[in-house]
């Protein structure tokens, strides 16, 4: 299986990363290569198999009681923000 | 002496001997005289070092001291330490300050153990070799022109260099036992769930876990017990009892049963490694062990099984850096799509964008059942060929490497080469088990681990079993020359 620099294009942009147009036949080389590795997959008779999506069999994630456990200290975690106005987040604008 | 252990250190600061204080400045001084050649470390602490020491001291002076207070110590960066950098050794957390601690970071603190520093990673933890790092690469302080191991290499190297007894570390494919095993100490990742993962930079979130890496197998039931429990703070802690892991490391051998992997002794694996894996079994079974060879077929498949499912959960845990809310930002955004691209783009480096890129795709529409639910039904075949395995054996043993610690720059052109660096220690994380690398002998000057993987919750077993060894052989006291002195006269321990 070979990733055409087209598709690298495609996953980049579902991904939010900007490539350099020198990276693109790059990563099409090392993602086309690690598919390859993972193309093993398929000597696997997995016919019978229900998927694992947790490592302790019989375990599921626990769900907590939805109550306030902490107070407000969006200062604080607003202390490494690039940009704060007002207790807010500041992003280009959205919305001409 | 030159390379005491934690126990040791900590019956020298009960008998007096020296001051946690002076323990501190000692294990800074060390810290900054490595730093120059091994670059094990992100950020030095000196200053709250210091002010917790004297804490210790004071708690040591009124007898409300634990095993563990006035111990110095230090921290994965890929732990949030309230106040202090937290950069997951990466550009896009370079800036960040953590407003809270993790809680294996706030357990250790309230034993009283003294944090001198964080050690540098591969970013994100993903790498093998910690050249990932945004902060370049740490180096092994056995060869300084040879890799640590990774992702946990600035931790394998820092307990190697003997800067202090213990560093922290995760494991999600191999990170804590690949560098132990590279950096000749001993290295435990404990059964998923075991220990708390909150405030643990997440990379793969069904295969994380956070352990130790020490100078013995006392010292990683010392330091375990104080980490391990339940912490309502995880959706996946386990709330099941924490055995005494240290009233348990004397259970004798005879009659333990030992699994050799055989899928773990064919093609691969360097000869100048399995001569020393092979005299460790031979230990064990002079102390009394039996042992049985067992297969697990479906193991061969557990990289390309881990090369779909840890770049899928990476794709998503890491989508939260976005350049909005902390993190790298761009200069000048035109546009919000152009903040988050170039945010992304700038803050992470190849590796990890290599991975995000890989389980975007594998996650992707017309792609997700033949990839990622493939893989997770190999996991399920991995899985259950370790419950076999176990229903015939106590505990495996096999290599932890395929190789000893390879030359810098060897193999970051090919990631498929580096990948193949885990093909030992990626099982234990799908299956979610208990496992730990330990020091067995050397090719030349480079140590080489021996792996023990045990069924979910068996950490007492395995820790027993590696103390047992390690009373009948000292590879694990072993520590590279030129990085730790003795104490000063009169200091001693």
């Amino acid at each position: 299986m070979r990733l055409t620099p087209s598709q690298i294009e495609t996953i980049a942009g579902l991904a939010r990363l900007k490539l350099q147009p020198d990276e693109i036949p790059v990563y099409a080389d090392s993602l086309s290569r690690i598919l390859g590795l993972v193309g093993e997959l398929e000597q696997a008779d997995t016919g019978h198999v229900e998927p694992m999506a947790h490592p302790l069999a019989g375990q599921v994630q626990r769900l907590r009681v939805d109550q306030v456990t902490s107070g407000n200290e969006r200062e604080r975690n607003q202390r490494n923000a690039p940009q704060v106005e007002a207790g807010l987040y500041l992003v280009p604008k959205v919305i001409e | 002496m030159a390379a005491p252990t934690l126990a040791e250190l900590a019956a020298g600061l009960a008998a007096r001997k020296y001051s946690a204080t002076e323990l501190t400045r000692e294990a800074l001084a060390r810290v900054e005289r490595a730093q120059p050649t091994l670059n094990a470390l992100i950020t030095i602490t000196g200053e709250s070092a210091l002010a917790a020491a004297a804490v210790a001291d004071q708690r040591l002076a009124a007898g409300d001291a634990g095993p563990l207070t006035g111990i110095p110590m230090i921290h994965k960066d890929i732990f949030c330490t309230e106040g202090v950098l937290t950069t997951c050794a990466s550009r896009m957390l370079s800036n960040f300050v953590s407003p809270y601690d993790a809680t294996v970071v706030a357990r250790l603190k309230q034993a009283g153990m003294v944090m001198v520093g964080k050690a540098n990673m591969d970013e994100f933890a993903m790498g093998s070799s910690n050249e990932t790092s945004w902060f370049g690469a740490v180096k092994n302080p056995w060869d300084a022109t040879r890799a640590p191991g990774g992702s946990s290499g600035g931790s394998a190297a820092a307990v190697a260099a003997r800067l202090a007894p213990l560093a922290t570390a995760t494991d999600t494919g191999g990170s804590i036992r690949q560098p132990a095993a590279l950096c000749g100490v001993t290295g435990m990742k404990p059964t998923y769930g075991r220990v708390s993962r909150y405030g643990m930079i997440a990379f793969a979130s069904s295969l994380d876990q956070a352990g130790v890496i020490t100078v013995s197998a006392r010292d990683a039931a010392l330091t375990l017990q104080a980490i391990a429990g339940f912490d309502p703070r995880d959706s996946t802690s386990v709330d099941t009892p924490v055995p005494d892991y240290a009233a348990a490391l004397d259970a004798p051998l005879a009659g333990l049963k030992i699994g050799i992997l055989k899928e773990f002794f064919e093609k691969g694996l360097a000869p100048d490694v399995e001569g020393p894996v092979r005299e460790a079994l031979q230990v064990f079974t002079r102390l009394g062990a039996q042992v049985k060879e067992v297969s697990l077929p479906s193991l061969p498949l557990s990289v390309p099984t881990y090369y779909v499912v840890a770049p899928a959960e990476c794709s998503s845990n890491l989508a939260r850096f976005d350049g909005v809310r902390y993190g790298h930002r761009c200069e000048n955004p035109k546009d919000l799509r152009d903040l988050y691209t170039r945010s992304r783009a700038e803050g992470f480096g190849a590796e990890v964008k290599r991975r995000i890129m890989t389980g975007t795709y594998v996650l992707s529409a017309g792609y997700y059942d033949a990839y990622y639910i493939k893989a997770q039904k190999v996991r399920a075949l991995i899985n259950q060929d370790f419950a076999r395995a176990f229903g015939e054996v106590d505990l495996l043993l096999g290599p932890t490497t395929p190789t000893v610690a390879f030359p810098l720059g060897d193999k970051t052109s090919d990631p498929i080469t580096m990948y193949l660096n885990d093909i030992y220690t990626i099982g234990a994380n799908l299956a979610g088990l208990p496992a730990l690398s330990m020091p067995c002998g050397f090719s030349g000057r480079l140590p080489v681990g021996v792996q023990l993987i045990g069924p979910h919750f068996g950490e007492a077993r395995l820790l027993a079993a590696a103390h047992r060894y390690q009373q009948e052989t000292d590879w694990h006291l072993k520590a590279p020359a030129g990085y730790a002195p003795a104490f000063e006269p009169g200091f001693a321990p």
